[in-house]
């Protein structure tokens, strides 16, 4: 009974890969285009659904995902055109056979009638729009018939007289003959008359030349077509002479024609069935290829190779005091163990990696439908889909950036008529792509829409009381103002964006995921949304600090540059913290001994360090006493076990097993004044 | 540890016998449910978490995970262990949680009746959340108390004397 429990969860697994997959073909499906190659993939999905759900007596979706398949097949033979309705039709289905599924998976019982408007318009179109003329005839056998009128035979004569220098460009006068005597019957006479006396000949030239004559039903097209390599380096002569068959020889050749008709048609047939088989050798091949994995199997792999790393630092950390010339071998093993550990991690992390794709292919139906209902015409470009990241971000990925998508739908491009009115092609474009840089994955979103309004941007943040009326801002900080809480620019709150949940939550979103988010606007033409975000959450770069006797560490992405101040550069402010005067700007101080009350450090900032970081758009001056070192560390959970600690988002253990934890800079600062309030003796 | 195994065994079909790690601190004798310990290790240095209270003694690396130790003597208000290679650290399960507990030392694996556990004495003036005993032991002089050790460890019962970063 577990075991086909099991059998039911892969195939709900497998149906829900099958039914993504299909929506993104569907939504390629170009309206009055037979595209056989994406129809024949929906409709094998289509399939695959149906015959899994008959297995495991889901009949519901076994009627549903057949009648999908009858207007599928009639799509694909040709017989029917995409319209715009019909993908419409598909794509619904789609989220019919989505729901049932869900319900199945959930136990639930699936209404008789669930879904049955769909399915009457899936018949309807099925069946309704048959009327398209008569099945057009097997294309191969259309072109032969077509030969077989022009099937004059010609006789060419042909002069091919190549210059010397021939075989420098790498050409080979016997394929060009050979080629030729396959368009038919050929006659070849060499001409000899240009070789020299031996003690002149070059082997590397080419002093022959060849005259010929050729018989064949070919156009002088396609004769002259051999030769189209060597033009330039040959005198190349070509006449044609039109050969009219005898009558009687007409019915021989339009029986041989026939014949050949008939096997071409059984050749096609053969080569449709061997297409077939090839086909399902390749879903069989891709199916060997790769296995389905339980996460929680890969998480315990990242967790021991995380493991493994730390025990291989303290082996090498213990044989560094070794005295070499008596452990060589031990060290050379040491190094050894050290090499292979890396890689191991590397490959294991590369085992979580996923191509950003599964959440791509969920935007074009996003933008679709948000289109369809805000009536904007908008097309959406993809690219770098396959570009890789860690499934924690994948997964933390969806959302936010379903939300900047809906943006640019809503708010970046224009109505129709606005866009009319701009000299803009009617239908907006946004485009989405992925791509590495410097061990992150950069996301951009840009639209050739109407960019930021920033007039609007600024009266609105000062009508909100978000900017002083009199703040002088300039246009890069007008345009961020987007991203403050209790920002929203539609001027009317939509159903599409304006849901109470603003850029604001997206920034954060992505901020917490250790990434940020920029704009950058073109007014007029447009806006480009770009998010960078780190490869994997679970490892971190990070810089070790000593605060008295112990150790935190500082996540590098957030560092902008350490220093030592000099003791007149700090400034106590009243009922405040204290600042740091930073080449003019005014960054306040947060003294980690402070904060995390520890014993023994320095609390005069002109005698210890500060690490400059921002979070957010705020920087701040971190005081601590020493920098140890950059390290990459593997993130722990200490919620798991511990309660949670403010300011702190996580630990890691440390070559020597020590425990270090990592700072979250952003409560820091939260953190702050009550220490301020009642400051301890520094 | 067969032994013991079989014991509760055979003990589970007429009365419930039930078996407590007992352990030591500060002279006096404890005892946890011995389906709760996971292992008991030598005290290792920990990692000191900022603003919590006194008796949690900070964080260690169990085998790649990070595990909470709590001070058993501050938490009784005994002061700190001067902590040393003779101490231990019991890891037990609590809950979802693994944690661990800092004691003097293990003594013994008790194995009773529910008949000679006896009720925790009703003392006026225990706040609620004190309330960490399930009972007590007396077998040949000594006395045993009986430890729950979610309720003792809870940060929500611990009394406001030790700072929090709240």
């Amino acid at each position: 009974m577990d075991d086909m429990e099991e059998f039911r969860q892969v195939f709900f697994t497998e149906c829900a890969e099958l039914l993504a997959d299909m929506e993104a073909r569907l939504l390629h499906l170009k309206e009055g285009v037979t595209d056989s190659e994406a129809l024949n993939a929906i409709f094998r999905c289509a399939h695959s659904i149906k015959g899994g759900s008959g297995a495991f007596g889901l009949d519901h979706i076994m009627r549903f995902t057949h009648a999908l398949e009858a207007l599928l097949d009639k799509m694909r033979d040709g017989s029917l055109l995409p319209t715009r309705d019909s993908i419409d039709i598909l794509l619904k289905s789609a989220d019919i056979v989505t729901q049932m599924i869900d319900t199945a998976r959930a136990r639930g019982q699936i209404a008789d009638d669930f879904g049955a408007d769909v399915l009457a318009r899936l018949k309807a179109a099925t069946d309704g729009q048959t009327a398209i003329p008569a099945p057009k005839p097997q294309p191969a056998a259309d072109a032969e018939v077509v030969e077989v009128g022009a099937a004059t035979q010609s006789r060419y004569t042909i002069s091919f007289r190549p210059h010397e220098e021939l075989f420098a460009s790498g050409n080979e006068p016997l394929l060009i003959l050979r080629e030729l005597a396959r368009l038919g019957a050929l006659e070849v006479t060499a001409d000899l008359s240009r070789i020299p006396v031996l003690e002149e000949l070059n082997p590397a030239q080419c002093f022959l030349g060849w005259t010929m004559e050729l018989v064949s039903e070919a156009p002088i097209e396609a004769v002259q077509e051999v030769f189209e390599f060597v033009e330039d380096i040959a005198d190349i002569r070509i006449s044609q002479e039109v050969v009219e068959p005898a009558p009687a020889e007409w019915h021989q050749q339009i029986e041989e024609a026939q014949e050949r008709v008939l096997e071409r048609v059984a050749d096609a047939a053969v080569a449709k069935a061997a297409e077939k088989a090839a086909e399902k050798g390749a879903e069989k091949t891709a199916a060997a290829t790769s296995i389905r994995v339980d996460l929680e199997k890969v998480d315990r792999l990242v967790n021991m190779v995380g493991e493994l790393v730390i025990t291989e630092a303290m082996l090498r950390a213990q044989a560094r005091h070794l005295p070499p010339e008596q452990f060589g071998d031990l060290m050379r093993g040491v190094d050894e163990l050290s090499h292979h550990t890396r890689e191991l991690q590397e490959a294991v992390m590369a085992v979580r990696m996923q191509p950003v794709k599964s959440i791509f292919s969920r935007m074009p139906r996003i933008v679709r439908d948000t289109a369809a209902q805000l009536g904007k015409d908008i097309q959406l470009v993809l690219s770098g889909e396959n570009t890789e990241v860690d499934k924690t971000v994948i997964e933390q990925l969806g959302d936010p950036l379903t939300h900047m998508i809906r943006n640019s739908v809503d708010h970046g491009i224009e109505t129709p008529d606005q866009r009319a009115w701009n000299d803009k092609p009617l239908e907006g474009t946004i485009h989405l792509s992925a791509y590495h840089r410097s061990g992150r994955i950069i996301i951009e979103i840009s639209d050739d829409g109407a960019g930021i309004n920033r007039s609007r941007v600024l009266s609105k943040a000062i009508e909100k009381g978000l900017v002083a009326p009199d703040a002088q801002l300039t246009d890069e900080e007008i345009d961020h103002l987007i991203f403050l809480p209790g920002f929203s620019t539609a001027e009317t709150v939509t159903s599409v964006s304006g849901r109470g949940v603003g850029m604001d939550v997206v920034k954060r979103n992505i901020e917490s995921l250790g990434g940020h988010v920029r704009v950058t606007n073109n007014p007029g033409k447009g806006s480009v949304f770009t998010v960078s975000l780190p490869l994997t959450l679970a490892i971190l770069d990070g810089m070790i600090v000593r605060v008295g006797a112990e150790n935190y560490i500082i996540p590098i992405t957030s560092i902008i540059e350490s220093l030592r101040p000099k003791a007149q550069e700090v400034h106590p402010v009243q009922g405040k913290s204290d600042v740091i005067n930073v080449r003019g700007e005014f960054v306040p101080l947060v003294y980690l001994h402070r904060v995390f009350k520890v014993a023994g450090a320095e609390g005069d900032p002109s005698k210890a360090l500060i690490v400059l970081v921002e979070s957010g758009h705020q920087k701040m001056g971190l005081v601590v006493d020493e920098l140890i070192g950059q390290q990459q560390v593997v993130i722990k959970s200490l919620e798991a076990n511990a309660d949670p600690v403010k300011g702190i988002s996580g630990a890691t253990i440390l070559g020597d097993g020590k425990v270090s934890l990592i700072l979250e800079i952003n409560e820091l600062k939260s953190l702050q004044p009550t220490h301020v309030k009642h400051p301890e003796a520094a | 540890m067969s032994d013991h195994f079989d014991k509760t065994r055979d003990n589970e079909k007429g009365g419930e016998l039930r078996q407590f790690l007992t352990f030591t601190v500060a002279g006096e004798e404890y005892g946890v449910d011995i389906m709760t310990v996971r292992e008991i290790k030598g005290w290792t240095e920990t990692t000191r978490l900022p603003n919590s209270p006194a008796h949690m003694r900070g964080v260690m690396n169990l085998r790649g995970l990070i595990i909470p130790i709590f001070d058993m003597r501050a938490r009784f208000g005994k002061g700190l262990t001067q902590a040393d290679s003779s101490h231990v650290i019991i890891i037990l399960a609590v809950g979802e949680r693994n944690i661990g507990v800092l004691v003097d030392g293990v003594s013994d694996i008790l194995s009773t009746t529910p008949e000679e556990v006896k009720p925790a004495p009703e003392v006026d003036g225990v706040p609620s959340g004190e309330d960490y005993i399930t009972g007590l032991i007396s077998r040949d002089e000594r006395m045993v108390v009986l430890l729950k050790v979610g309720t003792l460890i809870d940060t929500a019962n611990i009394p406001s004397h030790s700072a929090s970063a709240a």
